[in-house]
């Protein structure tokens, strides 16, 4: 029994029912602080408050309304990704093409619409299409050869940079796409994909919405479906999943192809905030959507997490981003608090699973 | 126990059984496996009727893992044939033997630790409720009858919702055998299911076997005890260097004659001598090659156990040889009026 306990973290969250009644009169039943302390995101919500009420006393602007807008605005875009990042990462496995197919994506819709003269939304229904192929392939690849997705998604990260400034340039002979804003459809996808919705006077980017109700899907998808149940098998003990009959090689390959899916989404709306793309961008991005999961609770071996951990860890991201600007600090130093923040953050998870486990 | 030796079951080649001769559910024919050029099997026949247990013997890395890792799905063989129901296939995933009915209690458990013990009990089997698009986990009906199952093993859990690994090793084990049992519909195959099960789940566990093979299912189960085989088996298969050593029904062999299979003749004898140069090692009612004496708590049984706890996934504390002898005797009395012989 003491094998196992010190690195076993509890269960994921507890559904409601409790099954307290019915017990074998030895163990005494673990303490509801306990038990709060089990969820995986406990640690980050801890830090997050911390964070919180570090910039809310050292820098005013930080305290109004529009400033909290920018905050959400910043750790949406970011948050978006992380979700499927971070299911990915409970499944086992990391992709450090992530960042870089958030371009890919965007590039695939603006060079495709400007250079056929379409309607956007071909683009953007091409580049779903596109970004979809690039998780499946990962995935594949990572069945077919067995090799760490470490290394496979490292290959598809360089070949993407690559085809994404070559590309780019032989359509443009510039690092930057056309802009697209004048072609047909580009109104209405930019009320889809990059809208502001106005409460109270303050104007909150349409993505701070997707993302909250991405996150219900994807904490719906882990905690009651059976797919939820096979990301956590494969990422918990990937033999044991295959041996009592969890179908590995779907679950993987469709949680890379989530993750193409949300780099399509996050594409799309950077295409349409900024009419045109950078071919060069996302690149380190990846790190920081794998940043926000570990923030958030999720176990870098897999097996463990959740998807309201990434959502707080993409909201610290988003507060130390714009805290340090509106505390008038250099921003450079964004990097090394972050750095700080991961270190704290993983420590902080490492307790929390101690105290949890220990009965 | 019936000792009636007819003299064939020593010759230690395959002998092709009788009783029951209903279809196999599944055959094996001439059956080999390679890992790469390690050759774990070679040239095994093997059948499963419904309603007999077929017993597997035979010492570590003998081959009964790999044996019925092909029935189970998860390798292939690399030669001979493998029949369900009289027809050739080859399972490429454990999910195609589940579909047919064949479920696998692993030697290595195949639990994922992390995962709440009913999430594990009902892995890559959830059961569901609602139309597609919110179609949901039934999270109640799957503890209730994870717990029911357990419950009828002799296992009380506190609380479902604990991660299977803070379990201890015979509790995994429980609940890996429940899980079978609950979804074996016609094959069940349990390998070495009582390595770290005390007193009373051993003797469960027998009567689980007992009980299923009453229903009509065919069961496949492996151990090193061969006390525990002959109280439930049919039929007999010692392993040895991945080849068929013996193949006898129960109406052929003793239990005597079984241990000493088993053990090797000749190397049991070597052992007995080696054991004799250990001070407080009691020799006296080892079995000599060729005139066995019997079985019961004695340490000869003590030696196969003895090996059987190395292997058993990392609980190797909780079966000493000693506790080993203890179940087979215990078990005796519980499950031996239960059996047909
Ligand atoms: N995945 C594998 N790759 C290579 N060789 C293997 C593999 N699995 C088993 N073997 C080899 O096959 C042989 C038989 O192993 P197997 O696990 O079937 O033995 P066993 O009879 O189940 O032993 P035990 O009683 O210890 O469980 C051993 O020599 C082992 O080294
Ligand atoms: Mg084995």
């Amino acid at each position: 029994m003491t094998m196992t306990q010190a690195s076993a973290p509890a269960a994921e969250p507890a559904p409601p029912d409790s099954p307290a009644g019915r017990k074998d009169g030895r163990a005494t039943e673990r303490s509801v602080a306990r038990r709060l302390l089990a969820r995986p995101e406990v640690g980050a919500l801890i830090a997050a408050v911390g964070v919180y009420v570090f910039f809310f006393a050292a820098a005013p602007p930080f305290r109004e309304a529009s400033s909290l807008a920018t905050v959400l605005y910043q750790a949406s875009v970011m948050g978006i990704m992380t979700l499927p990042v971070a299911l990915l990462m409970i499944g086992g496995e990391f992709d450090l093409s992530a960042g870089v197919a958030v371009t890919t994506s965007a590039l695939t819709a603006a060079i495709l619409s400007y250079q056929l003269t379409l309607n956007v939304w071909t683009g953007v229904i091409v580049a779903l299409i596109a970004s979809l192929a690039v998780g499946a392939f990962n995935g594949w690849l990572l069945i077919k050869t067995g090799l760490p997705s470490f290394l496979v998604t490292l290959g598809s990260f360089l070949i993407l940079q690559g085809a994404n400034l070559a590309v780019t340039k032989i359509f443009t002979g510039n690092v930057a796409s056309d802009s697209i804003s004048d072609m047909d459809g580009f109104d209405q996808a930019k009320s889809v994909f990059a809208s502001e919705i106005s409460i109270g006077g303050v104007n909150f980017k349409i993505t701070i919405f997707y993302w909250l109700v991405f996150a219900a899907l994807a904490t719906w998808l882990l905690l009651r479906t059976k797919f939820g149940n096979w990301i956590f098998a494969v990422g918990g003990n990937q033999d044991s999943a295959r041996a009592v009959g969890v179908p590995v090689k779907f679950t993987k390959i469709a949680l890379f192809m989530g993750v193409g899916l949300g780099a399509w989404f996050v594409g799309m709306h950077l295409l349409f905030s900024f009419n045109t793309v950078q071919s060069g961008e996302g690149v380190g991005n990846e790190f920081l959507y794998i940043i926000a999961a570990v923030i958030g609770g999720c176990l870098l071996t897999g097996g463990y997490g959740s998807a309201v951990g990434p959502v707080i860890g993409a909201f610290i991201f988003g507060m130390v981003s714009q805290g340090i600007v509106y505390a008038n600090w250099n921003p450079d130093w964004f990097k090394a608090f972050l750095g700080v923040m991961l270190l704290l953050a993983a420590l902080v998870n490492l307790w929390v699973r101690r105290q949890a486990t220990r009965r | 126990m019936t000792s009636n030796d007819n003299g064939t079951a020593s010759g230690g080649t395959a002998v092709k059984d009788a009783p029951g001769n209903a279809a196999p559910l599944v055959e094996l024919r001439a059956a080999g496996k390679s890992y790469g050029n390690v050759r774990a099997l070679h040239g095994v026949d093997l059948a499963v009727r419904p309603g007999q247990v077929t017993c597997v013997l035979g010492d570590n890395g003998a081959g009964k893992s790999t044996l019925i890792k092909i029935v189970s799905g998860l390798h292939q063989h690399t030669e001979g044939e493998f029949l369900v129901d009289g027809e050739a296939v080859r399972f490429s995933t454990p999910r195609e033997a589940l579909d047919r009915g064949i479920a696998t209690v692993y030697q290595d458990l195949a639990t994922v630790p992390l995962m709440p013990v009913w999430r594990n009990f009902f892995l890559g089997s959830e059961l569901t409720k609602g139309p597609w698009p919110v179609r949901r986990l039934d999270i109640e009906r799957m503890k209730k009858t994870a717990d029911e199952e357990l419950r009828a093993m002799g296992i009380v859990l506190d609380d479902l919702e604990q991660p299977i690994g803070t379990l201890s090793g015979g509790q995994r084990q429980c609940v890996a055998i429940a899980r079978a049992v609950h979804f074996g519909a016609r094959v069940l195959i349990l390998d070495e299911p009582t390595a770290a099960l005390g007193v009373k789940q051993s003797g469960v566990v027998l009567k689980y076997i007992a009980a299923a093979r009453d229903r009509g299912l065919g069961v496949i189960f492996i151990t090193h005890n061969p006390h525990h085989a002959y109280m439930v088996g049919d039929h007999f298969s010692v392993l040895r260097l991945g080849t068929l050593e013996l193949s006898a029904a129960r109406s052929e062999i003793t239990v005597e004659e079984l241990t000493n299979h088993m053990a090797g003749g000749a190397e049991l004898t070597a052992l007995k001598h080696e054991l004799a140069q250990v001070r407080g090692v009691d020799v006296e009612e080892l079995p000599e090659e060729g005139d066995v004496q019997v079985p019961a708590a004695t340490p000869s049984d003590g030696t196969p156990d003895g090996t059987a706890s190395e292997t058993s996934s990392g609980t190797a504390s909780e079966t000493s040889s000693g506790t080993a002898s203890e179940t087979s005797s215990g078990t005796a009395s519980e499950t031996s009026s239960e059996k047909t012989p």
